[in-house]
């Protein structure tokens, strides 16, 4: 680790550990972000050129405050908070210079770029290890560095497809619901922190740098549950008749579980009953056939929705929560993010100052730590707003010289 | 010899963070779990070894519980929790799945990392995704069909991810400071901050997303992107064309299936092709543009109609268009590029006398790789690890 001083703005957990981000998108961003929140100095490397937008996230919306240029992006703001952003043109030889240096004063190095991008600009991991011969590298792309769909494109939609996560989730004779959003993205942001961390703690120990080969298409392909074994224990595949049907429970076997209507409508309720003592509780309240709760499941779930029909979800709830039997509203996001007492007391949401527009409420972390806990309060940087800071403060170039290379478009 | 080599975990066995004690385990990480007498409640999930229920038979078990070691222990039991003392004040890492009295497991370990893996009374995978938003961003069109859960225990998996994201940030800390500490970490919250723009559109911009089927969950109608191909397989497809490069790219695209001539709006993509301003305004205000930008759609359709999905799949990506064919998770065992990386993996059951394949590596470690170094554990096989 780098022990020439605290890089960090506040003094987290790994306070020590400086990253060289050429990560973007949302899952390379929201690895990255995870360290920063825990005091890591991440530098992310932007082009100048584009204005960023190799990182389309810069400029998608929704728009902060209707801002349509490339400081308005919403999601760029959120998985970008605690970072430091500088621009180098890479096309130059002396921006590759600045790059160089930047990553032998580094202790890791992310991206994802499809697989070959890094190698054509001089940045592979044997020219990084040229650098600086324990260097974490980590590499998130689609299908990964070898095999015959390395040169394929992805993003989360695309990855969650061919990992098998969007044919999973879904209802009986309609086609794959999938998820309504890029879960993969976040997930694979999250299993490239873990590989990035577990690769820091390895070279911690004994000094060793890797490389990391993260493709999305495997992290998905490894989510999908005991079923996998099913399949290849007992021959039995999840496409068959009837299946898949991602509101009932797989495994363990429940029933009734599923996603139910209220009196209201769009505004659904989740019941799971896991065993005999949920149904001693919720079978009496229901105009439910005696007898074997597993025998007609489409039946069980009729009357379900018959009887949580008649209410709002506050009742079904209200009806069920001090029975003990598992039950949830499905929450919509304004009421998840403003209503919700459990997330306020936990502190979910912070507030985050982003320099053009203000405060900004982003994504907190689900965990807290006693001693080093995180800390979010910069939002996403402006393209190139620490120049000076770290090419004059970690490189050591003097302002005028910063200013030079401003002026001649390296930075 | 992976990352975690070295790194000694008990973990109190729950449904909620097996994932965390597995990914640990598998990146070399000595993970021992704690089973009550008669076993983990996971061994009673199925599915089963050719559907006999048993102990040693759960699929559930053998899929969560890979690389790790298993103990008994009687919490009823003096003489056990002492021996889970014991146990634990060798350890780097408890892990457990309720609050835990970290006073009382660190008095003599000042090093001990406890994690505590929180949910509300009475969740199960459901409920947290209910409640924690994803189901509202998934689903269909028809809003008078429900919103869907994401299959596969992905509630539990997202606070399974948080739980070891945070054990390393303590792990690598305490390579520092020489001090564990504790981690609450919140199944509920963690559903809550991984929804992607459903969150943050409504923190930065207050956009409440609606569900749409197959594609992102958003304030507005987006165009489908999930294609019905000939084999009657669907791909995804939300392939966006803007510079003239990329058009070109659909119209070779085209060309090589020999659809060019055929499709009757060659002459739209021929105008992306020519150069056209494409933005977010452009599209707005110039209803040219969107039918420019709608072509590509279009020609899209025209090409599932007419391919089976893999056909779909590898054509347009060896053209440089992104597309994906909808797997069944089965299907990931053989699949050509999975096989050459040798994701599937064969783990050993010596007491079965055979081997069965497994989902592999979800990153690949050049110098520590990640292994399943052992199929789950029998219920107490590892009982001798408790002796003085």
């Amino acid at each position: 680790m780098d022990t020439g001083g605290n890089w960090s703005r506040h003094q987290g957990a790994l306070r020590h550990v400086r990253i060289c981000e050429l990560s973007g998108q949302l899952a390379g961003a929201g690895a990255t972000r995870i360290l920063a929140a825990f005091g890591a100095q991440v530098i992310r490397i932007e082009d100048p050129v584009t204005k960023g937008l190799w990182d389309i996230v810069r400029q998608l919306g929704p728009m902060i405050n209707n801002d349509t240029s490339h400081e308005g992006g919403s999601g760029f703001n959120n998985h970008n908070v605690e970072k430091l952003g500088v621009t180098i043109d890479l096309r130059k030889e002396r921006g590759k210079e600045l790059l160089r240096d930047l990553v032998r004063r580094s202790d890791a190095v992310t991206e994802n770029f499809s697989s070959g991008v890094m190698g054509r600009l001089g940045f592979d991991y044997d020219d990084l290890k040229e650098l600086k011969p324990d260097i974490v590298y980590v590499s998130n792309s689609g299908f990964g560095h070898s095999g015959p769909y390395t040169p394929f494109k992805s993003w989360g939609p695309i990855v969650q497809a061919v990992g098998g996560l969007t044919f999973a989730s879904g209802l009986p004779d309609q086609q794959p619901a999938g998820w309504g959003y890029s879960y993969m993205d976040h997930t694979g942001g999250y299993m490239m922190a873990v590989a990035l961390l577990a690769a820091l703690f390895h070279r911690r120990r004994t000094g060793e740098g890797q490389w990391v080969d993260m493709a999305c298409m495997e992290a998905a392909a490894s989510l999908n549950g005991p079923g996998l074994l099913d399949a290849t224990v007992n021959g039995r595949p999840l496409a068959r008749p009837g299946m898949p049907n991602s509101n009932r429970s797989q495994y363990p076997l429940m029933a009734p579980h599923g996603i139910y209507p209220t009196v209201e409508p769009d505004r659904w309720v989740a019941i799971a009953c896991r065993d005999e003592a949920d149904w001693a509780e919720l079978g009496p309240l229901l105009d439910a056939p005696v007898g074997d709760r597993f025998a007609d499941l489409d039946t069980l779930d009729k009357v379900t929705a018959a009887w949580t029909g008649q209410r709002t979800r506050g009742e079904v709830v209200a009806a069920l929560r001090p029975r003990g039997v598992p039950v949830a509203p499905v929450l919509l996001p304004s009421e998840r993010c403003d209503s919700e007492q459990a997330a306020i007391d936990w502190g979910l949401f912070p507030t985050a100052v982003h320099t053009k527009h203000g405060r900004v409420r982003v994504d907190g972390l689900p965990v807290h730590m006693s001693r080093t806990d995180w800390q979010i309060e910069h939002g996403g940087p402006l393209l190139g707003e620490d120049n000076v800071r770290v090419f004059h403060e970690v490189l050591g170039i003097p302002v005028d010289e910063v200013e030079r290379l401003h002026d001649a478009g390296v930075i | 010899m992976g990352p975690l080599d070295g790194v000694r975990v008990v973990e109190l066995t729950d449904e909620l963070s097996a994932w965390a004690g597995k990914l640990m385990a598998d990146l070399g990480a000595d993970v021992i779990v704690v089973e009550p007498p008669g076993g983990s409640r996971q061994r009673s999930y199925g599915p089963f070894l050719d559907d006999e229920p048993g102990p040693e038979r759960s699929l559930y078990w053998w899929h969560y519980n890979t690389s790790k070691h298993s103990v008994v222990l009687d919490g009823s039991d003096a003489t056990d929790r002492a021996r889970l003392a014991t146990l634990v004040g060798g350890a780097d890492v408890l892990l457990a799945a309720h609050a835990l009295d970290r006073a009382s497991f660190a008095a003599d370990n000042e090093r001990l990392i406890t994690v505590s893996v929180l949910a509300p009374e009475n969740s199960v995978d459901l409920t947290l995704l209910a409640e924690g938003g994803p189901a509202w961003s998934c689903g269909y069109d028809d809003h008078t069909l429900p919103p869907v859960r994401g299959g596969g225990n992905q509630g539990f998996h997202t606070a399974s991810h948080w739980a070891v994201i945070s054990t390393l940030v303590a792990l690598l800390e305490r390579e520092e400071s020489g001090l564990g500490q504790h981690i609450d970490v919140s199944a509920l919250a963690a559903s809550n901050v991984t929804t992607e723009l459903a969150t943050y559109g409504w923190l930065s911009c207050g956009v409440e997303v609606q569900r749409q089927t197959g594609r992102h969950a958003n304030s507005v109608v987006s165009m489908p992107t999930q294609l019905r191909c000939a084999d009657g397989r669907y791909v995804n497809a939300g392939i966006i064309a803007r510079k003239p490069a990329e058009f070109d790219i659909v119209l070779a695209w085209l060309d090589s299936h020999g659809l060019r001539d055929e499709f009757p709006l060659t002459a739209f993509l021929e105008m992306g092709s020519a150069g056209m301003e494409i933005t977010g305004a452009t599209l707005r205000d110039d209803p040219v543009v969107l039918e420019v930008v709608m072509s590509v759609r279009e020609a899209q359709e025209f090409v599932a109609n007419r391919v089976p999905a893999y056909e779909f799949f590898t054509s347009a990506q060896r053209f440089g268009l992104a597309a994906g064919i909808v797997y069944a998770p089965e299907e990931l065992f053989d699949d050509p590029h999975l096989q050459a990386r040798g994701w599937p993996t064969a783990v050993e059951h010596p007491e079965l006398g055979t081997t069965h394949t497994y989902p592999g590596a979800p990153y690949r470690f050049s110098a520590t790789p990640w292994a399943i170094t052992r199929r789950a554990p029998l219920l107490g096989e590892d009982q001798p690890l408790l002796a003085p």
